[in-house]
């Protein structure tokens, strides 16, 4: 090797930290649903897509402003959570995990059935509304969408971080995330937390979604993208937001280098390859909560 | 019935809480069967009954935890069974649980201003849009909080301590405390002294029968500590499979024959008992 070649290698990171910012956004919509109500959403995805799909209708087909129509996006994304909460989730309330597990799968299907009947099986893509003026920092080119869905991620990221820590809904939270039944005793309505938890995730993932398909189009299988997320998951621990943060840049970085410099087909391997040697070491995660029971 | 009104109140004021008749199943089990009692007003009641009697279950119960077949709880006059537990916390109910319910990842202060969590008065929204009046209600509420629960709970030095770290006796304090803070009018302690040594019940009897005569709270509790219910309790209530079967002042419950049937059996040692005390034999 004659010498290394720095510059491509910071432009590959940048990409890596772009990608990995919507993969720690999407992770956090996730770990909220997880820490709030204790249900694995493997459905993220599909929510994820839903709200691509609806940024999609709302400028490609009603030709409405951008802004709005993220507006629009999210509003859908916050409603379409509400409601599986209310309609599905909660019924299920009492049930054994792997019931809701499961439920949650056969939802992810029936989201990516129904978008596929209303917008059909065809990938597309989403009207510009970024610009296309590549961004330097330094001497190292970004992409520039993937630039501002890095600090578009970013900003609603710190935005979470901050609520967590000092908005009594998130006080609330985290209440709830450590004893349902004390909280319950405490005054705090912890259905209601369960209904804010699905609604602040399924816009956060909303948002995601509009992200990601600006970058990489949209598709009736772009879902798959919460399969990435549930790797950034479980690799950070699943009630954790630190992990979700990490773990997303974490992985975003290994998926863009592996793909770089071992060829594409490697970037599965390597992520996979990683999880597993963290599992095998903190089977929790790696900033997930280890349960000790004291017999 | 057994259970009909011998569970009313002797005299020291009017019930603040009333239970009339309750009736729980999980599925084919009776786990209360037409229970009636009355908690009165600045007292401390207690419910005794072996294990698997329906103790716990009468608390969660009161506290909404569990939506009851039949019956009725009526909290100052109103009628509660159907509120949920934030409603009734708000009420000015609060409890203890048997085995310990404390956030765990949060410090002691912490855990105490969540139990004032439901008295706040902007919303779960307006804590978003207004700072200022949450956080100069919040600075109130420390004061307020450091001032009365942590020093009269005797647990200064630990209140920035997590909770997880602290010793078995220490916690159910600090849950005393949680419960405390949410100013309650009655409190519902769910074995306040279960696995504790000798040194740390007599500091739980001293402070609940302070919490009673300073704070004026009503106490309802569960215990299985025959020599604490004794000495603390104004009233007793014991509950043997889902029934009251007795109820009055303690010295009363202890001599009653049903109660010595439930403790010690129906066999040769209840037989000698209702020998000794000179009646024909059960």
């Amino acid at each position: 090797m004659t010498g290394f070649d720095w510059l491509f290698f910071a432009e590959i990171t940048l990409a890596g930290l772009g990608s990995g910012a919507l993969l720690a956004l999407t992770a956090l919509a996730f770990v909220l649903i997880y820490k709030a109500t204790r249900v694995v959403n493997l459905a993220i995805g599909e929510m994820l897509m839903v709200g691509a799909y609806l940024f999609f209708s709302f400028t490609a087909g009603w030709q409405v402003h951008w802004a709005v129509a993220i507006g629009l996006a999210l509003a859908g994304g916050g409603v379409l959570g509400a409601v599986l909460e209310r309609t599905i989730m909660r019924p299920m309330l009492g049930e054994s995990p792997i019931s809701t597990f499961m439920i949650t799968i056969g939802l992810g299907s029936v989201l990516a059935g129904l978008v596929e009947i209303v917008w059909g099986a065809d990938p597309a893509r989403l009207p510009e509304f970024m610009g296309n003026a590549p961004v330097f920092i330094g001497e190292a080119y970004v992409s520039r969408k993937i630039a501002i869905g890095f600090a578009a991620a970013a900003l609603v990221i710190i935005a979470f971080v901050v609520a967590f820590r000092f908005w009594r809904g998130g006080v609330a939270l985290r209440a709830t995330a450590s004893d349902q039944g004390a909280a319950y005793s405490c005054g705090i309505d912890v259905p209601r937390v369960f209904s804010y938890a699905w609604i602040v995730a399924g816009m956060a993932a909303a948002g995601a979604g509009v992200l990601v398909g600006a970058v990489g189009g949209i598709s009736p299988t772009m879902g798959i993208f919460g399969l990435s997320a549930l790797v950034v998951v479980i690799f950070g621990g699943l009630d954790s937001v630190a992990g979700a943060l990490v773990g997303g840049l974490v992985v975003g970085l290994i998926e863009a280098w592996a793909g770089t410099y071992l060829g594409g087909e490697y970037k599965m391997v390597a992520t996979f390859g990683l999880l597993l040697s963290v599992l095998l070491v903190r089977p929790y995660g790696l900033f997930g909560t280890h349960e000790i029971e004291r017999l | 019935m057994a259970g009909r009104n011998v569970g009313a109140g002797n005299g020291q004021g009017a019930p603040v809480l009333e239970i009339d008749r309750l009736t729980l199943q999980f599925g084919g089990l009776k786990v209360l069967n037409d229970v009636s009692l009355a908690v009165p007003q600045g007292a401390v009641t207690t419910i005794i009954g072996p294990n698997g009697a329906g103790k716990t279950s009468l608390f969660n119960c009161i506290s909404g935890f569990y939506r009851p077949k039949a019956g009725r709880v009526t909290f100052e006059g109103r009628d509660i069974t159907a509120a949920p537990p934030p409603a009734r916390a708000k009420m000015g109910l609060a409890r203890t649980f048997q085995n310990i319910s404390l956030f765990r990842g949060m410090t002691v202060l912490d855990n105490i201003k969540l139990g004032r969590h439901v008295h706040m008065t902007s919303g779960l929204l307006d804590g978003l849009l207004y700072w200022g009046r949450a956080e100069r209600e919040e600075g109130a509420i420390r004061a307020e909080i450091e001032e009365k629960v942590i020093d009269f709970l005797e647990i200064n030095h630990i209140r920035n301590r997590p909770v997880a770290a602290l010793p078995y006796g220490l916690r159910k304090r600090v849950e005393m405390a949680r419960a405390l803070a949410m100013q309650p009018r009655v409190l519902m302690l769910d074995e306040p002294v279960a696995g504790m040594n000798r040194e740390e019940t007599e500091d739980m009897a001293r402070f609940i029968l302070d919490v009673k005569e300073e704070w004026g709270v009503t106490i309802l509790m569960v215990e299985h500590d025959m020599g604490l219910v004794m000495d603390i309790s104004d009233h007793v209530v014991v509950l043997n499979f889902g029934q009251v079967i007795a109820a009055g002042r303690p010295a009363e419950v202890q001599a009653h024959p049903e109660v010595i049937k439930a403790y010690l059996g129906a066999g040769d040692i209840g037989q000698l008992r209702a020998r000794i005390a000179g009646e024909p034999a059960a």
